[in-house]
Formats: structure tokens, sequence, C-alpha cells
């Protein structure tokens, strides 16, 4: 019998000591936006969680491929989870980005800030996942028809920051790059120290929730086994995130 | 070559999510010979001769047909069996000839065959009303022309002569029956048919094997067996 | 090769014999723009706003033959036919694109001119030739894209919902694309030259999912 959810306490650990640390930087350490004053603060929680949530789509979209290569379908709920996940750090990021657009243009949704707009597109298309995949009654094809659902997807994140890209004629004046490349140096300090927490952040919850359920599926084959009902698939192959 | 068996199944299983449709099926069918399936409606008959037929893989097991396994050399079998089973696979909307037509170039076969087809189970003349305005037992014979059409070693049979009145049963015999000389494995809902008909015999009962036996030794008894 | 002439033959055929897709593409369309004369309150629409009703339009009429592209596959045993003959999987994927492809070029065929004599400021003539251009890049992208989301919500429960809303979004690109394309091109004060930045970005994104479509396509089909 695997044991999951191994070394999940000393990541937890080291999830809460960064995101302490990275918080302690961003309220009492870093100097305050010349221009933007307090509010620019959000900048540190709203860009990682925009950065981690679209790398855990493009995760999701490898381990779907790793999935279609391999037929081994654990990779299926790596990649469900991956995505699923992804999608709440992007309702956090959309959330915050708009908060972020209130407080320095005055309005809550700008159409002329791309990364959000794109953001916004990439979201709309992922909050499909989750019905589509469901939709779909057969465990096998779910899986498979997910998995192509997630590869397409992936493809799709960039050329749409392309096109949403080119299409803004009146690109604000950007007060920062994504990459930090001109923040000064304590910014970018702190800056690096929040994107590690939040990525830390999303690794532990996928860990969890694959813990989570990989124990349940184990009860559930344990318990129907003590009920005499033998007639069950093998277990290590049963890894259907349907529960 | 000679000694390969056409149909060789070692302890195949195949689930639908934690449901098993089939387990630990074993059976070996040499060239020529008719493998009759039996068991009640969800034995997992359907899905035997969906597996065999290239369109579900096993979960595990063995499956070879004509000596090349399953799933890798799927694509060497495929045009070499026919299936036959409760949908027709037919457009409705096109006539039986275009339906013919369109699986003769599919398969790569000759539009004269369609048309030698069409005469055998005697639909040359209704050959071009939409399939939808036939009636159940027509649309059954121009399937029976699409299941035989590439003259497939092994023929893949689920209830084929549920909607054919005896006459146009009698019509199909030489393309479907025995005689035909092909490879078949058959299901039917009346077991003392299938077995008079059939050389080697397996019972399924929720997905497991109850017997695998000639058909000559099938008794009574194991046919109450499977549907008591 | 061979094999999606065949399939395409028969998809023509069965439209032809049906008369399920086209018409209902076409009269969709049309009724559109006599919505959008009502809901933009105006006789007629010129540069960017004129594109943004002709992509919208074309593109929502194309969705109803995204729905339909597979249905016949699906319901009347064509999926299992064409994986019980020895034949190439992707000759699917390269008939039914096709079939989209040229559904989609009938149906602006028709929807076009009407658009024009409609709700068309400016004269069509001058701005065709790069209209055709552009919509016909514009209409390989939706044949793709339509053609793999057909294939991915027909076996769905809810096949007409998940449909357009998996494939909206993944078209939205090519729809920038297109209508910032067309814009420039029904200015009021005739055509200007043709932007060729969205061109790029078009075949670009033609090209990608059209190798994703091919990559993932066989996946769809088997079981």
């Amino acid at each position: 019998m695997p044991t999951y959810g191994k070394g999940l306490r000393g990541l937890s650990i080291l999830t809460l000591t960064t995101i302490v640390v990275a918080l302690t930087l961003v309220f009492f350490w870093v100097p305050q936006d010349a221009s933007q004053g307090f509010i620019q603060k959000i900048f540190y929680i709203h860009v990682p969680l925009a950065i981690v949530s679209l790398c855990g789509f493009v995760f999701g979209g490898i381990l779907a491929v790793m999935h279609l290569r391999t037929g081994d379908r654990r990779y299926d709920m790596r990649s469900y989870v991956a995505i699923h996940m992804s999608l709440i750090f992007g309702v956090g990021g959309l959330i915050t980005g708009s908060i972020w657009a209130k407080a320095s243009w005055g309005h809550w949704w700008v159409w002329n800030e791309p990364t959000l707009v794109s953001f916004l597109i990439v979201l709309l298309m992922y909050a499909t996942y989750t019905p589509f995949r469901f939709s779909i009654e057969d465990p096998e094809r779910q899986g498979r028809y997910a998995s192509v659902f997630a590869i397409v997807a992936g493809a799709f994140v960039p050329l749409n920051f392309l096109a949403v890209r080119l299409a803004q004629q009146y690109v604000h004046p950007r007060v920062l790059t994504l990459t930090g490349g001109n923040l000064p140096g304590p910014m970018r300090l702190t800056f690096t120290v929040s994107l590690i927490g939040v990525a830390l952040l999303f690794v532990t919850l996928w860990k969890y929730e694959m813990a989570a359920k990989n124990a349940r599926i184990q009860m559930r084959t344990l318990r129907r086994r003590l009920l005499g009902d033998d007639d069950l698939r093998p277990p290590q192959r049963s890894a259907a995130p349907t529960l | 070559m000679v000694d390969t068996p056409a149909i060789e199944l070692r302890g195949v299983a195949r689930f639908f999510g934690e449901r098993i449709a089939l387990r630990n099926i074993s059976v070996i069918v040499p060239a020529g010979a008719t493998l009759a399936v039996l068991g009640r409606n969800g034995a997992g008959k359907s899905t035997l001769l969906r597996v065999l037929a290239t369109l579900l893989r096993q979960h595990a097991g063995e499956v070879s047909l004509l000596g090349e396994p399953l799933p890798q050399r799927a694509f060497a079998v495929r045009g070499r069996l026919g299936l036959l089973a409760h949908e027709p696979l037919l457009y409705r909307d096109l006539s039986g000839r275009e339906n013919l037509r369109y699986h003769a170039r599919l398969h790569g076969v000759s539009a004269e065959r369609v048309e030698d087809l069409l005469r055998e189970v005697g639909m040359e003349r209704r050959g071009d009303e939409p399939v939808r305005l036939l009636s159940r037992g027509m649309v059954q014979r121009v399937a029976v022309c699409r299941a035989v059409l590439h003259d497939p070693e092994i023929l893949l049979l689920d209830e084929a002569r549920a909607n054919l009145d005896p006459g146009a049963s009698e019509l199909v015999e030489p393309l479907l029956g025995r005689a035909s000389g092909r490879t078949r494995v058959i299901t039917s809902h009346d077991p003392q048919a299938a077995l008079a008909e059939a050389d080697f015999a397996l019972g399924l009962r929720d997905g497991r094997p109850t017997f695998s036996l000639p058909a000559d030794q099938v008794t009574p008894e194991h046919v109450r067996e499977l549907y008591a | 090769m061979k094999t999606a002439l065949a399939i395409l033959r028969k998809d023509l055929l069965l439209e032809l014999r049906t008369l399920e897709t086209l018409p209902a593409m076409a009269l969709f369309s049309i009724t559109t723009f006599v919505i959008f004369h009502f809901g933009l309150n105006r006789p007629t629409v010129e540069g960017q706003t004129a594109a943004g009703v002709l992509t919208v339009t074309l593109l929502f009429a194309g969705i109803l033959g995204v729905n339909r592209l597979f249905v016949a596959e699906r319901e009347q045993g064509g999926f299992d036919a064409f994986l019980l003959a020895p034949v190439d999987r992707s000759a699917m994927l390269l008939a039914k694109a096709t079939a989209l492809f040229l559904f989609l070029a009938v149906l602006e065929v028709i929807a076009v001119p009407a658009f024009g004599l409609l709700l068309l400021g400016p004269s069509l003539g001058p701005p065709l030739p790069s209209l055709i251009a552009v919509l016909a890049l514009a209409d390989l992208g939706i044949a793709v894209i339509g053609t793999l989301v057909s294939a991915l919500a027909v076996q769905t429960r809810a096949r007409d919902v998940i449909g357009p809303v998996i494939g909206l979004p993944l078209l939205i690109p090519a729809l920038i694309a297109t209508a910032r394309a067309i814009g420039p091109l029904l200015g009021s004060g005739g055509p200007a030259p043709l932007p060729g930045k969205w061109l790029l970005i078009l075949a670009l994104y033609d090209v990608v999912f059209a190798l994703v479509a091919y990559a993932v396509f066989d996946f769809l089909l088997e079981d």
C-alpha cells in the first residue's frame, strides 16, 4: 500500500515561512512606489498569482502530453488537479488585478491593459475545462479528451497573449515589467520572494489535493473489499479524478 | 502459419471506470471455426466483440487476431475483419448503394463488388432509396453487405439475424453462415440456435467466463446457469 | 488522401441530401444582420463597426456548422465504421476540416453580398479581393479549430452547449486578427491597404492549430 502525502509537512512549513517572509518584506521593508503609493504593493501578490497560474496551465498541458503518451491515468489526475488549481489562482490574479486597476486608473476593468485582457480570455478558456470534462460519461474517454483539451489550450495561451498584445493601440506606460528587469533592487528581491512563496503554495496545495484524492480512492477500494465486493478493478489503475 | 489460430484471447479484461465489463477471458478459435458467445444482456458479449473488432482495447491480458497482437498491430487486422452489430453503421440519409460505395472506398474495394452484394441479398432494386425509408430487415441486409464488403477473414456477428425474416436469413446465409469459410464469433438471444451453428461456446456472466467448451459439450444445465 | 476524399464526398452528399446545415447557416447570418441593424439603430455601418458586425455574424453562423459536423458520425455509427477500416485516422481530420471550410466559404458567398446590400455603407467592390484573402485565412482557422472542438464536444452530454463554449474563447485571437484586418478595408473613404500584421497572425494561428490538431486528433477517435 503506497503512502500518500510524504514530505507534505516539511513542504507546508517551508511554504508558510516563505509567505510570511514575503508579506513581511511587502508591508514593512520594501519602499512605497513613488507614483502609486501603498496600493502598488498589491503587485507583489497579483503578478505572482498570475504567473504561477499560467505556469500551472502549462504544467497541466505537459502532464496531459505525458498522459496521452504513456496511457497512465495518474498523469490525467495530476493534470486535472494542476489545471483546476491554476484556475483558482487565476481568479485570484484577476481579482487582484482588477483592484489594482481601480486604484491606479480609476476603473475596475480596463481594456487597454493587454495582459489583463489576455488573462481573462485564458481564464474563460480554462473555465470550460471542468464542465467539459464532466459531461463525458465514459471515464477512459473523459481522461483522454480532457488531456486533448489541456494540450490545445496550452498551445492557445501564448498565441492569445500575442494577438491581444498586438491589438492594443494605446498601451499604458508600463510601470513595471513582469520580469522585474527594471525593478529597483529591494523591489526585485521582494517580488522574487513573493513569487517563490506563491509557487510553493501552488505546489503544496497541488500535493495536498493529490494526496487527498489518492487516499479517497484507496479508502473506497478498501471499503468495497471489506464489504466483500471483489469485483473491482485493480487499485493502481483506478486513478480517475471522478469520484 | 497454418497452426496460428484466428483468434486467441488470454486473460483478457476490460473495465468501464471501475466496473468490470470483461474479466479473465481466455479462448482460442481456429481459423474457419465458429465461436458462440452466450450470456444475458449486459454480460459482456458486445464488449467482447468490440474488443475483437479493435474498437476497444483490452486493459489486461493478450488478444491476438490472425497472429497479430492487439492493440499494437490493430491496423494490420482492421481490413481483415467484419463487424455486424445492433447498429447497422449506415447513414440514414444516404441510399444503401451510396453507403456501400463509401465503405468500398474506405476499404479499397471495387464498386462492382457493391453491385454483386446488393444483388446477392436481393436489394439491387431498392438500393437507391435512403436507408431511413427501408424496413429494419432491409437495413439489416444492407448492413450484411457492409460487413462482408471487403471479404473479411473474421466475422463478428452480434445478434446478426435479429431483424431478418426467415427468407432474408437464407439469402445472407452464404455471406454470414458457416459455409462462408470465415472464422466467426456470434452472439444470439437464442442459445440453442447459436450452439447449433457453433464449434465452440463461451458462456459469460457478469463479464466472467462460466464455461468455455466445444459446442457439443454444452449441456442444458450450462445454459440454464447462464440465464438463471 | 483517398480516404479523406471519400469522407469529404460522403459529407457533401449527406449535406446535399438533408440540407441540414448550410441553409440554416445562411439564414442565421441574414437574420443576424437584421438584428444588428435594429440593435445598432443605424441604416449603414462602416469601418471597424462593419468589420465587427461581419466577423461576429460569420463566426456565430459558422458555429452552427461546427455543432453539426460530427453528429451523423456519432449517431449513425460513422465513427465505428471509419475505425473498422484500414485507413489513416488523420484522414477524418483532413476531410472534416475541408468540409467545414467549404461550408464556411459557401456561407460567405451568400452572407457577404447580403451584408454589402443590407448594412455596409461603403461599396463592397473595391475591398473585395483583400476581404476574400482575409476571410479565407480566417475560415482556415475556424475550420481547423472547429473540427477539433466539434470532435471534442460530440462525445459530451451537452454537446450543443459545450461546443460553442470551448470554441469561442479558442477562436478569440483569430477573431481579433480577422476583425482588425477587415476594419481598414471597409472604411468610408475607400479601402486602406491590407494590414499585413493581422494576416501574419492569422496565418500563424492556422499553422499552429493545424499542427496541434494533427498531433492530438487520433486520441479523439480511439476507444
